[in-house]
């Protein structure tokens, strides 16, 4: 199985994400370029953290633009699990693959700092190996990670089983406390935290498990398809 | 821009004609302070710089230390003080920028940032609360966009920075030994400028920041685009892999003036250049402006012409701009051209070999006046006052100014900010240890012993972590040089850390001397800042809370040592006494005992006894643990200098009782100075002497004021 990582100009968190995908879960991963076409046999997409363009304009805004969002959108169409993380999320949210929008913190600082998640949907290519409400020790770290839609809208989250993750503590004026969300099919994910931080023992001393579970269950879900 | 007359003698000696205007330009720029080092360059070499770690290569302006199975460490320090103090955010970002350039010119990936950042007093001066504020947003802009960690460094605030700020940041790099640039360069090969256009931000810096400070010159200051300076990070990489580079420079100081003199000085080339070929920001740029501009995010790269065109494509890949404004040539000399017409014609070793100037040194006069001791004694209690010190700016937790800073980011960073001496991993296996320190308290009061006692306490950070020092960056701020008593406190400190890395062993690979840090109140108090990079074959000793029942030894003696300390300054307003002192064979014998302890697992954790001395080192152990202490402080001193003397040399060891007899055992042998003084329990820090208490504070009571004063003056204020 293969999983590629899309590189923006900007991007980097991606060597870390390669590391864990390749060194601690021995998957296939590859780099791909923004302005490279992915393969239409492949297996996951993750977009990884970062400053693409430098946040200019807002986060993620200018690379939803890039040439290889089209291939991603059509992968997502077919159902591919696709990844975004933290600026991916934003990536992600703003090429209109997932719902709402990330606006800045409310204390108007970069915030780096460990909080727990709670995973409040485990029927996706990325929680699947994860309990219901399992707690994840994980790092933050963005200027823009405060997640917002409308009540309208957050209704239609709900009842959609569209919340994948939430903090566990009011972190950063989040709706809902909302840390991740997914497509209405599922398959597509956002996370502003950084699972790839904390997927080791050396680096994260707390408890690692949960983290590699989400990695885990990417595993779990394209070797069943396979 | 004017010369000195043993400038004027040496220019006319050495060229026999009139200088064009071009000349004149270049000249001031490469002959300042900032980039000549006229006033301390020949001190410097008094500096141990080699070792069994240390690598050497031509044209380096990073250190390089070997860390084994074919890997490399880079490390690199440099303030930007001048423009922070006038552009908070821009400076200190812009800082940050010129020092991972220098270690990106050695081929090396940057991994990690520290930074040392003083100002005035940020509890009644509203201007260095705002100085502060921006030069941290500064800094966490630029650093978390380029992905590289901020995981450690101090902040200290001290009236003697009022109006100023001293913005120092140090970088490290890691790399492959076979990766390293080898700089050289053959006749006929192509020079080029990567990165940033040119623009007249940062024109004539290198003057501004030889200077004291005056105006507020905007221009002087430059622009920062952490942007692209990830893009240039990466496409040098790139082009390093496809081994298209022969030799590379950061533009920095000086700008090209001073990358093409110097590059061409250390390769014993000439360089032949067209001003006509720089990409600029502006268009109307002078030919003189555009030598001088010291724009920023901008690398100058010497490559075969054979590997233009790949160049090129990776540059176009990331879409960064590329000119080839220069050929490289058998004669020498530094040839600027603006077109056909011949600007500058210089030899390369004459520009980029300033003259030097001897100093004159005295004594300061305010030395033989400070007086020893505070004429009255405190009305409050100790508790109080341990209370009152734990929310001191200078010891309260940084937590506000490091949460900025993306300290996770590379998935390396084992350690943490805000424990001793941070921890990185290397993929050899091994971890790194960095800190970096200094006390301008001490070094008023005794500038060689404050500089040693700096070098000293960033030694024990590491050691505590379990590293064994390898290597140290030295960074020395002061006043204007040309002031003999101040010239004085620079000769004491670099001596003082000779002697000291002499003793160690521990080379310096690195370093940076900053003179004119002038407020209106006069000079700022001597500032040599002092990282040490330690390293750990094995594994770190992690912080790790201590519990109940976990016994307390001190490593060291607690001494007489009150001066510069944070009880003298911050409860009693009081400048002055005895400050604390190094004895060599005492550092050496515990650092050695405590890393040999480290290595046979008996520890559970080791804490670095500094600032605020015991009382305030155990606080925080409690405040970490969320556990109480009780202390029993007898001792031949008086309970406030055992309390808050900041005596060097000093380890708490945190250690499981089954342990106490074997530890102790390995200290006695190696002739160590140690007690044991307490245990962690309860709710309560407690200090006793015998039956009589001291002091009792509750550890949720320390714990708020610790974590919370530094947020609360910001947000305040």
């Amino acid at each position: 199985m293969k999983v590629g990582v899309i590189v923006f100009p900007g991007s980097n968190c991606d060597r870390d994400m390669h590391h864990v995908l390749t060194d601690v879960f021995n998957l296939n991963a590859e780099f791909f370029w923004h302005e490279k076409n992915l393969p239409q046999d492949i297996d996951a997409v993750v977009l990884p953290g970062g400053f693409s363009y430098g946040d200019r304009l807002r986060a993620g805004v200018i690379a939803a633009h890039s040439p290889i969002i089209s291939d991603v959108k059509k992968l997502a169409e077919k159902g591919i699990p696709i990844l975004g993380v933290c600026n991916g999320f934003q990536i992600l949210v703003e090429s209109g693959l997932l719902p709402g929008v990330l606006l800045k913190n409310e204390s108007l600082n970069f915030m780096c700092e460990w909080t727990n998640l709670i995973v409040n949907n485990n029927q996706t290519p990325f929680t699947n190996k994860l309990e219901l409400n399992q707690k994840i020790p994980i790092p933050i770290a963005n200027g823009e990670g405060r997640y917002f839609v409308d009540d309208e809208s957050l209704n239609e989250l709900k009842k959609n089983n569209q919340i994948v993750f939430s903090y566990e503590n009011k972190v950063n004026g989040s709706v809902s406390q909302i840390a991740g969300v997914c497509n209405s099919d599922g398959n597509v994910v956002g996370m502003m935290p950084h699972p790839e931080r904390a997927a080791e023992k050396a680096i994260n001393q707390i408890d690692h498990k949960p983290s590699s579970l989400i990695f885990e269950s990417l595993i779990e879900t394209v070797g069943m398809k396979n | 821009m004017s010369f000195q007359e043993h400038e004027k003698q040496h220019i006319e000696k050495n060229v026999k004609r009139k200088l064009t205007d071009t000349e004149l330009q270049i000249l001031a720029a490469e002959w300042s302070e900032h980039c000549s080092y006229k006033s301390s360059k020949k001190h410097l070499r008094m500096l141990p710089t080699t070792g069994p770690n240390v690598i050497v290569e031509k044209g380096y302006d990073s250190g390089v230390l070997d860390v084994g199975d074919g890997f490399v460490v880079t490390v690199h320090i440099e303030s930007h003080n001048h423009p922070s103090a006038v552009e908070p955010f821009g400076g200190a970002a812009t800082g940050v920028g010129g020092v991972i350039r220098d270690i990106l010119s050695a081929g090396t990936r940057p991994i990690a940032l520290f930074d040392g950042l003083r100002f005035g007093n940020i509890e009644n001066d509203a201007h260095a609360r705002w100085l502060f504020k921006n030069a941290v947003s500064g800094i966490a802009d630029y650093g978390n966009c380029l992905g590289i960690p901020t995981i450690g460094g101090e902040v200290e605030f001290d009236e003697c920075y009022k109006n100023y700020a001293l913005v120092d940041v140090a970088a490290v790099g890691f790399g492959k030994k076979s990766k390293l640039i080898k700089n050289h360069a053959n006749v006929d090969d192509l020079v080029l400028l990567i990165g940033g256009s040119t623009g007249r931000d940062g024109v004539g810096g290198s003057q501004f920041a030889s200077d004291a400070l005056e105006g507020e010159d905007r221009s002087a200051v430059q622009i920062p685009d952490p942007f692209i300076e990830k893009l240039i990070i990466e496409a040098i990489l790139e082009c390093r892999d496809a081994n298209c580079i022969n030799a590379m420079k950061d533009l920095g100081g000086g700008g090209l003036s001073c990358a093409i003199s110097e590059t061409a000085e250390s390769l014993g080339i000439g360089i032949e250049l067209d001003v006509k070929n720089v990409h600029l920001r502006e268009s109307d740029l002078s030919p003189d402006e555009i030598m001088i501009s010291e724009s920023q995010e901008r690398m100058l790269i010497i490559s075969d012409p054979n590997n233009l065109s790949k160049i090129k494509e990776i540059c176009d890949k990331f879409r960064i701009q590329c000119s080839v404004i220069g050929t490289v040539k058998e004669d020498k000399m530094m040839h600027v051209k603006n077109g056909d017409e011949t600007i500058a014609l210089l030899p390369a070793d004459f520009v980029a070999r300033g003259p030097l100037v001897d100093r004159e040194k005295s004594k300061p006069e305010y030395l033989s006046k400070l007086p020893s001791s505070p004429s009255s004694k405190s009305e409050m209690s100790f508790s109080d006052i341990l209370l009152k010190l734990l929310s001191s700016p200078n010891i309260a937790s940084k937590h506000w100014v490091f949460r900025q800073y993306d300290h996770e980011v590379g998935i390396r960073t084992v350690i943490k900010p805000g424990f001793n001496g941070s921890v990185l991993r290397l993929d050899n296996g091994k971890f790194l240890s960095v800190k970096i320190d200094g006390n301008p308290k001490h070094c008023y009061i005794d500038p060689r012993q404050g500089a040693i006692g700096c070098f000293e306490e960033a030694c024990r950070n590491v050691v505590c972590t379990g590293a064994t020092p390898i290597g140290m960056v030295d960074h020395l701020q002061f006043g204007n040089p040309e002031d003999p008593e101040i010239f004085w406190t620079f000769m004491e400190s670099i001596e003082g850390i000779t002697d000291f890395a002499k003793f160690l062993d521990v080379p310096c690979v690195g370093g940076k001397v900053s003179f004119y840090n002038e407020t209106s109140e006069g000079p700022i108090k001597p500032t040599p800042l002092i990282g040490v990079l330690g390293l750990i074959e094995k594994s770190p000793l992690l912080p790790i809370p201590p519990s109940n029942d976990d016994v307390i030894l001190l490593v060291g003696e607690t001494k007489d040592e009150l001066g510069g300390s944070e009880y003298y300054e911050y409860i009693h307003n009081f400048i002055g006494g005895v400050a604390p002192k190094v004895d060599f064979s005492e550092s050496k014998k515990n650092m050695k005992s405590v890393l040999s302890l480290i290595s046979k697992n008996l520890l559970k954790s080791v804490h670095d006894c500094s600032k605020g001395g015991l009382a305030i080192a155990i606080s925080e152990l409690c405040i970490f643990g969320k556990i109480g202490c009780k202390i029993d402080l007898s001792s031949s001193l008086s309970y406030e200098k055992i309390l808050f003397s900041e005596s060097h040399s000093r380890y708490i060891l945190i250690i499981n009782k089954n342990n106490l007899n074997a530890i102790k055992s390995i200290l006695s042998d190696d002739q160590c100075s140690f007690s044991e003084i307490g245990i962690f329990s309860g709710d309560q820090i407690i200090f006793e002497s015998g039956s009589n208490q001291i002091l009792e504070l509750r550890v949720d009571k320390a714990e708020n004021n610790y974590l919370n004063s530094l947020g609360k003056i910001i947000q305040n204020g």
